[in-house]
């Protein structure tokens, strides 16, 4: 039997992951909060610790964690910065 | 030979099992007409691309196109046809044809397939022969746990002739995986769940609906409250398709009722790539969720229509979407005068989401035909029962503040007047279905409302 693919067929399987780096010198860091209460809190206390190493750290918030964040905010994390840490839930 | 090639002048199509065929023969010789047969493998082609569905059809042919057919034998048709007089003198002056072979069991489907089968652009996937085709659909990961139809081409193609839209027109960017889900896509993911071609339409309005940003499906998906789009019919369609709005409306048994919300929910699974333990992280999701979708009772309403309170003409057809949870039911079997039956009714919807919580959820209220009976033979509008709710649905700061009970849960200090009222205004979606038997009502509770939340959506149906 041939049947037609119910999928968006353009997924592959699996997802290669970017190459993790191998230190965090010299990297911009985007600390992302996705507006879920206390996600402040966490990155708070990440961006202390990232600066108190020397990195650069640029903090980033999505307008609600409902939906997935606006074209323009991942355009600009994706050019100014170099690696993400985003707090996920509550 | 294709349509460009069709021969000028007189073109029969027959077949070799056919008596009036036989029977012609002569007539069609005389008169020099080009035979069509459609026992051999062109001829059969061509008779499908003319749309032949009787043999004999004589048809008259100027410059490459038809100008007008004639279907079994008629003498006197013929002769109209024709412009020539005394055809077929010894014959009988009428005899009525037979079924296409395009029309047979069997031959009718291999046809479609192979010969607009090139309209679907979705990838082919060869299921082994040693394969279950039911088992193979579990295997790849594309059903919601119950059984799906394997959408062979056939099927997909048969699915699409419900709707006069292109296979390739994008319906819209389907979440989480924003995906431009197109006709096609669709019309698969509704051979899966079980719709006939008829209801396609609504699946795709009902898709429509989903992917705006006010109801934001993204949102329905993802979040941990047990919520999934809930459908709600109104107009013509629901009886032109069959749909149930009387006993069990909200159960089992109706096949449009069962598959058309089904198909929504698998296409937003299967094209969307939103999955349970994926991007739905649903902490205990609901039953509704592999597809809850409904009719109104409008003709036995006291009410005006949901769509025509939603601003949509009475002859219109829509599907309205609501991020709901589980139907509970409500009980009143005493009340005859409605002021007490809003009463019961404003005294169970305050428990939705939390008896102390305020503004945040909206619901539906499915009202049962014999609780409508009530307000119908009082006068009651569907405004006047909003109102009656509203009254009864002001909440005291000192019952639902934090705290208040012995209760941790409830309403923030800061968000607290001296009472507020339990829905925002419009927070009540009042619709009326269910059998004649049994005073009892429904209520769904939605997930959380506003900008960032999930706002019901009514589409209107289009073929």
């Amino acid at each position: 039997m041939r049947v037609l693919d119910p999928t968006a067929e353009h997924a592959p399987a699996t997802r290669e992951r970017a190459a993790r780096p191998a230190s965090l010198d010299g990297h911009t860091i985007a600390l992302l909060d996705i507006s879920k209460a206390r996600g402040n809190v966490f990155l708070d206390r990440m961006e202390m610790l990232l600066r108190a190493r020397g990195l650069a750290v640029e903090r980033y918030a999505k307008p609600t964690f409902t939906k997935p964040a606006p074209i323009d905010l991942r355009h600009e994390i994706s050019t100014k910065c170099d690696l993400v840490i985003e707090a996920l839930a509550d | 030979m294709n349509d460009a090639q069709l021969p000028d002048g007189l073109v029969a199509v027959v077949k070799a099992d056919c008596p009036t065929c036989a029977m012609v023969r002569p007539v069609l010789e005389g008169l020099g007409a080009h035979l069509v047969s459609e026992d051999d493998d062109d001829g059969l082609a061509r008779s499908y691309r003319l749309g032949v569905d009787t043999v004999p059809t004589l048809l008259r042919v100027e410059a490459g196109t038809e100008q007008e057919r004639t279907v079994g034998w008629s003498r006197e048709r013929w002769e109209a046809l024709t412009g020539v007089d005394g055809l077929g003198v010894d014959l009988p002056p009428s005899r009525p044809g037979c079924g296409s072979r395009t029309q047979d069991p069997g031959v009718a489907d291999e046809l479609v397939a192979r010969f607009e089968g090139a309209r679907l652009q979705s990838r082919r996937v060869e299921l082994s022969t040693y394969e279950d085709d039911a088992e193979a659909m579990f295997e790849r990961g594309w059903t919601d746990g119950l059984p799906v139809v394997p959408p062979t081409e056939t099927r997909v193609l048969r699915m699409l002739g419900g709707t006069t839209r292109a296979p390739d027109e994008i319906v819209t960017v389907v979440p989480p995986d924003l995906v431009e889900c197109t006709v096609e896509k669709v019309a698969i993911n509704a051979v899966m769940a079980g719709c006939k071609p008829e209801y396609l339409p609504v699946v795709l309005a009902a898709l429509e609906a989903a992917c705006t940003d006010e109801f934001n499906a993204h949102g329905v998906l993802a979040t941990t409250m047990p919520v999934g789009p809930q459908l709600i019919v109104n107009g013509p369609v629901r009886r032109r398709i069959g749909m149930n709005s009387g006993v069990n409306v909200l159960g089992q048994g109706n096949r449009a009722n069962s598959t058309i919300g089904r198909a929504l929910q698998l296409t937003i699974r299967n094209v969307g790539g939103g999955r349970p333990g994926g991007v739905d992280r649903a902490t205990q999701g609901n039953p509704g969720k592999v597809g809850l979708c409904f009719a109104e009772d409008e003709e036995g309403s006291p009410f005006e229509p949901l769509h025509v309170s939603r601003g949509f003409a009475p002859d219109s057809s829509t599907v309205t979407l609501f991020a709901g949870e589980g139907p509970r039911g409500v009980v009143d079997q005493l009340s005859r005068d409605p002021e007490s039956l809003a009463g019961s009714l404003a005294a169970c919807l305050r428990t939705v989401q939390h008896p102390k919580l305020a503004r945040r959820y909206d619901a539906v209220l499915v009202l049962g035909p014999e609780h409508g009976r009530v307000f119908r033979d009082a006068g009651w509008d569907r405004v006047r029962l909003l109102e009656a709710l509203d009254e009864r649905l002001q909440l005291p700061r000192d019952e639902v503040l934090r705290g208040a009970g012995g209760i941790a849960e409830g309403m923030p200090p800061d968000r607290m007047d001296d009472v507020t009222a339990k829905f925002r205004p419009g927070g009540i979606i009042v619709v009326h279905a269910g059998g004649g038997a049994g005073l009892f009502s429904t209520i769904i509770a939605g997930w959380a409302n506003g900008t960032t939340g999930s706002q019901p959506v009514t589409r209107e149906i289009v073929p």
